[in-house]
């Protein structure tokens, strides 16, 4: 098993060490010489204005909560999508399943969508 | 191969999981969280749960960082500060209670070597998405009903509690 999925556990190796390479051999060799205007923090060209820790607005955390849950509802279509050929010669029931599995969640996102957590008053 | 990787991803993750916890930059503390996922996701993997390895990776370092780090944002952190010293019953009821539960975590892991066997190198099932699937639509396929509900009160939940108008900013 594991000799099959050898070349996806070196290919993460390889790029998480030429990650940690480039920094490292950066520092090392690079030449240090700062000043403000490089120190800076870069805004595509506009002068920064005040720091980046600003309080955030509760909407962005109703969208994120949003995001996780459609997320995890995702998680179960990859399964469903491996057996849908397999199960569907012993009857459609499988894709009524999932009909019902997302229609359920579709209520959830017309919810959602009801009272406003997708608008940005 | 196997024992040296677990070592590794199981050192990775204890290491990072510590410095989590024991640095002062919430920023900091939410990357190493990241690095302890994936240390998982990697743990998984040598388990032969594939799926749950990615789902891992998807989920908790995808999906459930997101939160996190908004939680920081929202909540405007920047340096820890620290409590002042000489809380002592406090102190105590720490070490208590983390003494309790290093107690409660060698119990359960002395019951799962006694269940599951001692973790060998070779695995046993293999955790691939089409046995997860056939599994998922015939034994379990009325939990796997009941989780689409469970998502719902998720999302009334988050909305309900995301959406209330504190008196203050009325």
């Amino acid at each position: 098993m594991l000799h099959d999925l050898m070349p996806i556990l070196l290919l993460f190796a390889v790029s998480a060490i030429l990650g940690v390479a480039i920094l490292i051999l950066t520092n090392l060799f690079g030449p240090s010489r700062p000043n403000p205007v490089k120190l800076s923090t870069y805004e595509s060209g506009k002068i920064p204005i005040g720091g980046p820790r600003i309080r955030f607005s509760i909407r962005f955390y109703i969208i994120a909560m949003l995001f996780v849950l459609f997320d995890i509802e995702l998680v179960f279509f990859y399964p469903w999508a491996v057996v849908y050929r397999q199960y569907l010669s012993l009857g459609s029931f499988i894709f009524w399943e999932m009909i019902l599995f997302i229609g359920l969640l579709l209520v959830g996102y017309f919810y959602a969508w009801k009272k406003g957590a997708l608008e940005w008053e | 191969m196997i024992p040296i990787l677990f070592f590794f991803f199981a050192g990775l993750a204890i290491a990072s999981a510590l410095l989590m916890v024991t640095h002062k930059n919430p920023v900091y503390c939410a990357i190493f969280l990241i690095i302890t996922f994936f240390a998982l996701a990697g743990l998984y993997f040598l388990l032969g749960a594939q799926f749950l390895s990615v789902v891992q990776v998807i989920i908790y370092a995808g999906a459930i960082m997101v939160l996190f780090v908004f939680v920081i944002m929202l909540l405007n952190l920047s340096e820890e500060v620290r409590l002042p010293a000489g809380r002592r019953l406090q102190s105590g009821f720490g070490i208590v209670f983390a003494a309790i539960l290093g107690v409660q975590l060698l119990v359960i892991a002395a019951a799962g070597t006694r269940v599951f066997g001692r973790l060998s190198g070779d695995t046993p099932v293999s955790g691939t998405v089409e046995r997860l699937g056939a599994a998922l639509f015939s034994t379990y396929l009325y939990p796997f009903e009941i989780a689409s509900v469970l998502l719902l009160t998720g999302i009334v939940g988050a909305i309900i509690l995301g959406s209330k108008k504190l008196p203050k900013e009325q």
